[in-house]
């Protein structure tokens, strides 16, 4: 265990935000989950008894007749969002105090930096290359995360769980964005920062940063294991494993949505139906891509003269 | 010859100068001695309620009195304060709901913005002079490390707001009809956030900015169809000198066009689209019908089945 080595990674001060971000997450999370878990609760509630949900508060918070349903902004906002300025200045006053802001050697395009990192909310990204070529990685996925993001409200038609935290109402909506957020995003990142060493190569916490490590791997195409030689076959080949991932995987997903939400499934158009489908099969390729890798040695799956998959 | 009429003559006799100004200084006392502990006693009234001044009236609208109006005044005749309405749901306050992930990204976009511009005093976006400028900023501006650092560190920790602002919304289902637009806005927001960051990581032009833009920018070269070593860009005619990662560093490599860039980018380019997108963005907040809660919560039973 090179104790060294960690402190060193985990101390360096652009890494810090992730060191930060950890137990932040970890914090805002017990506290979706504390406040769904007590709305499902009341839900439940409600649910088994008519008279008491027309008559209700409905929330988890406590009121009582008389008591005003709107209050000022001024002061009861006001003063919160004064508060939480002052004690943000206060926590970057005493960062910026005790931290410095690193500044290595002049830029030297003849010095190859070993890793050369992205800053750390690129690194998921980053991570991506070992699985997927620079063109997917770096240019397809962001475009369909952005472009994923941005349709999430035009296919998500449950009406309900809008403006209170809720699982039971969601399950499908939320299990997918902690897939996506916190699988897919925040933990490539901490993979990024904290696992990858010289030459983007896995090292575990503790182990000592070895610049001069080789591995020798031989990673294989798909289309190889199968004996197959010709490109235009390898062409074809590729196109029928990827179409037939989201052809099986679609057929897959399409009955566990049926089954588990079949009020939504009811309400999708068949566009807003095909494109959670595509971006749902997407997310789950990622992993899948990634396992190939790691278990199998597979680089490519489809293989043809302008790009590889 | 009739005598000649003056008015502060005599009996006919003409007046000089110098008695006519001593009458019109007589004049003058007396009045001031008339005047002056009326005006004065006027003056100490006025003073001793600065409130009832034509400059504070003309400033601040409204009176201070602790009454209901005057507090809705208070938020709603201030060009700041009226992005807030002027009462809440009670429940709309608590931590717990909003995180104050959102208050907080904009605080740190204005941290950001005056570090900026102080920062922006002391660096020359040149080869030459932009890593001098940093050791400079570092060693002998006074507070000039303290200000470096506190830009860098607000930048990073505007990041980490940002998505835990998402997260929050995504959680609560805010998103939904009908604030499908606002989301959108907020992604681009959250993708400007991530792009202001990444064109500063250049900035100081050191290895780690250097070789960290180098690896982002050479994605740019595989871009389908728009980058030299992208899926069928060759067969478009691009090459390292026409792609689109060309148009972004200015040059075939990180160099001191890129720098350039990068600079207008990261002070003025995109804080100014930015700032354009809040303003949407706050304003929507507002006109979707504020706060998405906390709501009461609705059970399945309730819902009505739009008709399609």
């Amino acid at each position: 265990m090179d104790w060294k080595q960690l402190w060193d990674i985990v101390s360096a001060p652009d890494n810090v935000p992730i060191v930060a971000l950890i137990p932040l997450l970890a914090f805002y999370i017990y506290l979706a989950w504390k406040q769904a878990h007590a709305n499902d609760q009341l839900i439940t509630q409600l649910e088994g008894d008519a008279g008491l949900a027309k008559t209700q508060y409905r929330k988890t918070w406590p009121f009582q007749p008389g008591w005003q349903k709107e209050i000022h902004v001024w002061p009861f906002l006001l003063r919160i969002e004064f508060l939480a300025t002052i004690i943000v200045t206060i926590i970057l006053m005493i960062w910026s105090i005790t931290l410095n802001a690193p500044l290595e050697e002049p830029a030297n395009p003849n010095l190859t930096m070993n890793p050369a990192k992205a800053p750390w909310y690129f690194l998921g990204l980053q991570e991506m290359l070992v699985y997927f070529d620079p063109w997917i990685a770096g240019v397809v996925m962001p475009t369909l995360i952005i472009i994923g993001l941005m349709v999430i409200p035009y296919i998500d038609t449950n009406p309900l769980g809008s403006g209170y935290y809720t699982w039971k109402q969601r399950k499908f909506a939320i299990g997918t964005f902690l897939f996506g957020f916190i699988v897919l995003w925040v933990s490539m990142i901490i993979i990024g920062t904290f696992i990858r060493g010289p030459g983007w190569q896995w090292f575990w916490p503790g182990q000592t940063w070895d610049h001069n490590r080789l591995i020798y791997e031989v990673n294989r195409d798909l289309p190889d294991l199968f004996g197959i030689a010709s490109n235009w076959v390898k062409a074809i080949f590729g196109a029928v494993v990827v179409g037939g991932f989201y052809t099986l995987g679609g057929f897959a997903l399409h009955a566990f949505f049926r089954r588990h939400n079949p009020k939504d499934y009811k309400r999708m158009s068949f566009l807003q139906y095909s494109i959670m489908m595509f971006f749902v099969l997407t997310m789950l390729a990622l992993p899948i891509k990634m396992l190939l890798r790691l278990l199998f040695h597979i680089k490519y799956v489809w293989i043809t003269p302008w790009f590889n998959v | 010859m009739p005598e000649e009429k003056n008015s502060n003559g005599e009996n006919g006799k003409s007046v000089g100068l110098l008695s006519r100004s001593l009458s019109a200084i007589k004049a003058a006392t007396s009045s001031l001695k008339k005047d002056l502990p009326s005006k004065a006693k006027e003056q100490v009234d006025i003073i001793s309620k600065p409130t009832k001044t034509q400059v504070y009236t003309s400033i601040f609208r409204h009176k201070h009195d602790d009454t209901p109006r005057n507090r809705a005044l208070g938020v709603l005749s201030n060009v700041f304060l009226h992005l807030h309405p002027a009462k809440i749901n009670r429940d709309a306050v608590r931590y717990s709901y909003t995180w104050g992930m959102g208050g907080i990204t904009f605080y740190l976009f204005i941290v950001l913005t005056f570090t900026g511009v102080l920062l922006m005093f002391y660096y020359h976006p040149s080869k030459v002079q932009a890593f001098r400028d940093v050791l400079y900023l570092e060693h002998d501006v006074p507070f000039g490390k303290l200000l470096r650092n506190m830009h860098r560190w607000a930048a990073h920790l505007m990041v980490i707001a940002v998505e835990l602002h998402m997260f929050r919304v995504f959680l609560t289902g805010s998103y939904k009809k009908p604030r499908e637009f606002n989301w959108n806005v907020g992604v681009i927001l959250l993708v400007l956030t991530l792009l202001l960051s990444f064109t500063g990581y250049l900035l100081p032009d050191d290895q780690l900015g250097f070789w960290a833009v180098t690896v982002g920018t050479n994605m740019a070269r595989a871009t389908p169809l728009l980058g030299h070593e992208g899926p069928f860009g060759a067969q478009l005619g691009m090459t390292p000198y026409n792609d689109v990662r060309f148009g972004l560093l200015g040059g075939s490599i990180v160099d001191a066009n890129a720098l350039l860039r990068s600079y207008i980018w990261h002070c003025i380019g995109i804080p100014i689209v930015a700032s354009v997108l809040m303003i949407v963005h706050f304003w929507r907040v507002r006109k979707d019908g504020g706060i998405s809660g906390p709501a009461a919560v609705v059970l399945e039973s309730e819902v009505k089945e739009a008709r399609r």
